[in-house]
């Protein structure tokens, strides 16, 4: 290569002194903070600047209460597509407020990328408030309707798991059953992987619905 | 008038006919075949009651339109109909969709005010796209129109039917189809209340023919009733005390601070209050690409152009500043280039309105979500006012870094070099020619740098780019609307041969309506960047660089458009002056060197310290 790029990086030494204390505390939106602030002297060179984000990622679940309109659910699932966040599920229901809808949507992220897509989802006309209860203390519940093969012979057995699963069969024909089960996304996993031995036929699981324990209500706070 | 039928053969009996309706007989299978009958039945009753259309006319007129971008389609007829009882709002009818959006792109930008622009369904509205696009990345106020077809129809595939709301969907700030004529003043109401409040943006409406036809009462909202309808839009425009604290004491103690004043201080039209603190704190100010005319740039505490093809020394201050105070720009790749290495020694208070954008590409620590003049002006009495003198030292080497940039080889009149005539030249000399005083609307590529290094910049609002989409063929459409908007300034259109080819037949609205754009064709007969790219990046393979163009004097002619040609230095201010002299559109060919490169240059993934200056024997 022919180029000349310039040497302009090495800032003198002289030119870091006295930076500020670190003074980043109590953000008023977000409060990422990164530890570019102490400088290297010149020789090692300057250290390199934290990239937004790259933390552990781990289960996010966000809920957004949202108006109820024409649209909105494409809105927040093409923003989710188009921001590159990859939703594990997602569900949507009305609320009490009769034009209010509820979303709860759980994806993998580290926290920088949920907290950016939470903001992003605030940009959303039609959102009236987002919340990221992934550190709170919630319940947190899901259902699943598993249609299992059963023969005679098995049946009895079947019926012994659901039943010390805390299922409700929901309905039996001579070669299925259908088997609500309802918990938490980790007990539907068990129970799900506990009758995938005696063949599932069908799965359906309707996403995590969740809700902060105590009296504290993300509606009220929405409520005009 | 004689009608001959060729068919004469007999009809069929009666009896022996189908039906072909689907669900023939039913309601829902008489409204589709009503609204079919409709689209090809425009009859206007002469004496009419107020109807869809007419609340559309009525709602740009209390938002302040003056002047609207528009193109006529079949939905969109029943608003034509009634467009000429509204002689308030001028119509100007573009060549091409994608002009009209580009025009009230520009026209909002230099005004500050929504630009509206407006197209049928389908074709029409795709058209737009483009142009909704560019306003979306760069925040532009804008509202866009589309007709649809009749609601019966709208998922049947009908004529000129496009799923036009869920293509503008993600790229606008929030869009509407309305179906009912009593929607249409609330959704105008808050369609240029969004496009225009907090951060500013496009918002589109998808508006059904019989809504255009329907009689409606319906009455405009006050801006109090737009305000209490939108319970999720509620844009955060003053900042947190606490965190202007935390600014304040952050810049107390910087030794070695730069501004980087972004298109958000326009938006905000703190242009003063960013001069007032910049010379109450002696900050040097660097703009964003966006941000040029936030200072003007023979102010003594103006750096200078930041980013890929920045000046060397604004990129040399940031990456050994101590504290960036980032104001209205969102760290874009093209200002940042690779963030493990950019400004190193730096801790960086970012200002903006938009939440998610702080910490979106650059991690922060001082985060204050705000807008820039409110904060500016918040923060004003919480700084120290700084004595000239503490700063000498700092200012002396970059002083000294302005010198050796600015006398670098690449830079500046090019005049000399080989009697070519170099694009530098002609920007610098349009520049001077208009005192610094004109509108200078850039296209994109080389010409787009070109114009954003050279031309200097006095006035807010004076540049108009598509900075974040970069669409080529910008230039002369949006000029068209910058000339409509500020028609007490002169309009110079920059544009490359390349982006020229693909709007030029604007040209002609420039004719029809009597715009007085000068067009500055900087004419390399190639697209430059791309050539330079392939120089430099993809080992000198040079495939579809060359743009053979027409002769476009007589291009020019045949519009009608008075065409100067330079093909040399010393032909550059006699061409500009006589473009200046004429009462109405015109152009000026500059055949401009062929082979000419913009430096410096960021390679894409490099960092700010790795600018590329020359290239081969090339420093140009």
């Amino acid at each position: 290569m022919s180029g000349d790029p310039a040497s302009n990086g090495k800032a003198p030494a002289a030119a870091v002194g006295g930076l500020p204390a670190s003074a980043a505390a109590g953000a008023a939106a977000s409060a990422e903070t990164s530890a570019v602030g102490s400088a290297s002297p010149a020789h090692i060179g300057p250290p390199a600047r934290a990239l937004p984000g790259g933390g552990e990622t781990r289960r996010h679940t966000l809920i957004a209460i949202v108006l109820d309109k024409p649209g909105v659910l494409n809105r927040v699932s093409s923003l989710m597509r188009a921001r590159n966040f990859n939703i594990d599920s997602l569900a949507v229901s009305h609320t009490d407020q009769p034009d209010i809808s509820r979303m709860t949507i759980t994806l993998h992220g580290d926290d920088v990328a949920v907290e950016q897509a939470a903001k992003q989802l605030y940009r959303l006309i039609d959102v009236l408030k987002v919340q990221d209860v992934t550190s709170e203390a919630t319940v947190d519940h899901e259902l699943a309707l598993v249609k299992i093969r059963a023969t005679d012979s098995n049946r009895a057995e079947i019926l012994t798991i659901v039943e010390l699963s805390k299922g409700r069969v929901v309905d039996l024909s001579g070669e299925s059953v259908i088997v609500e089960v309802t918990g938490t996304e980790t007990e539907v996993d068990a129970f799900v992987a506990l009758v995938r031995t005696y063949g599932i036929k069908e799965l359906v699981r309707t996403g995590a619905v969740v809700m902060a324990r105590g009296s504290a209500s993300i509606e009220e706070a929405t409520k005009r | 008038m004689t009608v001959t039928r060729g068919d004469t053969a007999k009809p069929p009996s009666p009896d022996a006919r189908r039906s072909h309706v689907p669900g023939d007989g039913t309601a829902g299978a008489a409204a589709v075949e009503q609204a079919r009958r409709a689209m090809l039945d425009d009859a206007r009753p002469r004496r009419r009651t107020r109807i869809g259309a007419d609340v559309v006319c009525e709602a740009l007129i209390r938002q302040g339109v003056d002047v609207f971008f528009s193109y006529p389609g079949g939905v969109i007829l029943p608003l034509y109909d009634v467009l000429g009882d509204y002689p308030e709002v001028r119509h100007i009818l573009v060549r091409h969709e994608q002009g009209g959006a580009h025009a009230a792109d520009g026209y909002a930008r230099v005004t500050g005010k929504v630009g509206v622009c407006m197209g049928t369904s389908g074709p029409g509205a795709t058209n737009l796209v483009t142009g909704i696009g560019t306003a979306l990345l760069d925040s532009i106020p804008m509202v866009a129109i589309t007709g649809n077809v009749p609601g019966v129809l709208i998922g049947k595939d009908a004529f000129q039917e496009i799923d036009i709301n869920g293509i503008t969907l993600p790229m606008t700030k929030h869009n509407y189809l309305v179906r009912n004529a009593d929607d249409l003043p609330r959704v105008f109401a808050e369609a240029f209340h969004i496009a225009r409040t907090g951060r500013p943006g496009p918002v589109h409406i998808d508006i059904t023919k019989d809504a255009l036809q329907q009689e409606t009462n319906a009455e405009h909202p006050t801006e109090e009733q737009v305000i209490a309808g939108l319970p999720g839009f509620r844009p955060n425009m003053d900042a947190n005390g606490r965190q202007l604290k935390v600014a304040a004491a952050e810049i107390a103690q910087a030794k070695r601070p730069v501004i980087l004043a972004g298109h958000g201080i326009l938006h905000a039209e703190a242009w003063d209050d960013l001069v007032a603190f910049a010379e109450k704190t002696q900050i040097p100010v660097a703009h964003t690409l966006l941000g040029i005319g936030a200072i003007p740039e023979d102010h003594p505490l103006s750096y200078g152009f930041m980013g890929m093809h920045g000046w060397k020394h604004v990129n040399r201050a940031i990456q050994s500043a101590d504290l960036l105070i980032a104001i209205g720009m969102r760290f874009d790749d093209r200002v940042t280039g690779n963030v493990r290495t950019y400004a190193p020694y730096a801790r960086i208070i970012h200002v903006d309105i938009d939440p998610a954008e702080i910490g979106k590409n650059v991690a922060v620590e001082v985060p204050i979500v705000g807008d820039a003049g409110r904060v500016l002006r918040a923060l004003l009495p919480m700084v120290e006012a700084v004595d000239p003198a503490v700063r000498a030292p700092y200012f002396e080497e970059l002083a000294e870094w302005r010198r050796d940039s600015e006398g670098s080889s690449w830079h500046g009149s090019g005049a000399w070099r080989d009697g070519l005539l170099s694009a530098d030249y002609v920007v610098e000399r349009i520049g001077e020619l208009s005192n610094h005083q004109a509108t200078y609307v850039a296209d994109v590529g080389q010409n787009q740098m070109w114009l954003a290094r050279y031309t200097g910049f006095r006035q807010p609002n004076s540049h108009v780019s598509s900075g974040g989409l970069g669409t080529m063929g910008f230039s002369v459409p949006a000029a068209m609307g910058a000339a409509l908007g500020r028609p007490d300034r002169e309009t110079w259109a920059i544009t490359g041969d390349g982006g020229f080819q693909m709007t030029s037949q604007e040209l002609m609205t420039l004719v029809a309506d009597r715009i007085p754009v000068k067009i500055a064709l900087l004419d390399n007969k190639k697209l430059g960047m791309i050539r330079q790219w392939q120089e430099i990046i993809y080992a000198g393979n040079y495939h579809s660089a060359s743009l053979p163009g027409p002769d476009f004097a007589k291009l020019a002619d045949a519009y009608g458009i008075p065409a100067f040609r330079a093909q040399s230095p010393d032909q550059v201010d006699d061409a500009i002056r006589a473009a200046q002299a004429v009462d109405g559109p015109a152009l000026i060919w500059f055949e401009i060197a062929e082979e000419q490169n913009i430096f410096p240059m960021m390679p894409a993934g490099k960092g700010l310290s790795d600018l590329i200056e020359k290239w081969g024997g090339a420093d140009e």
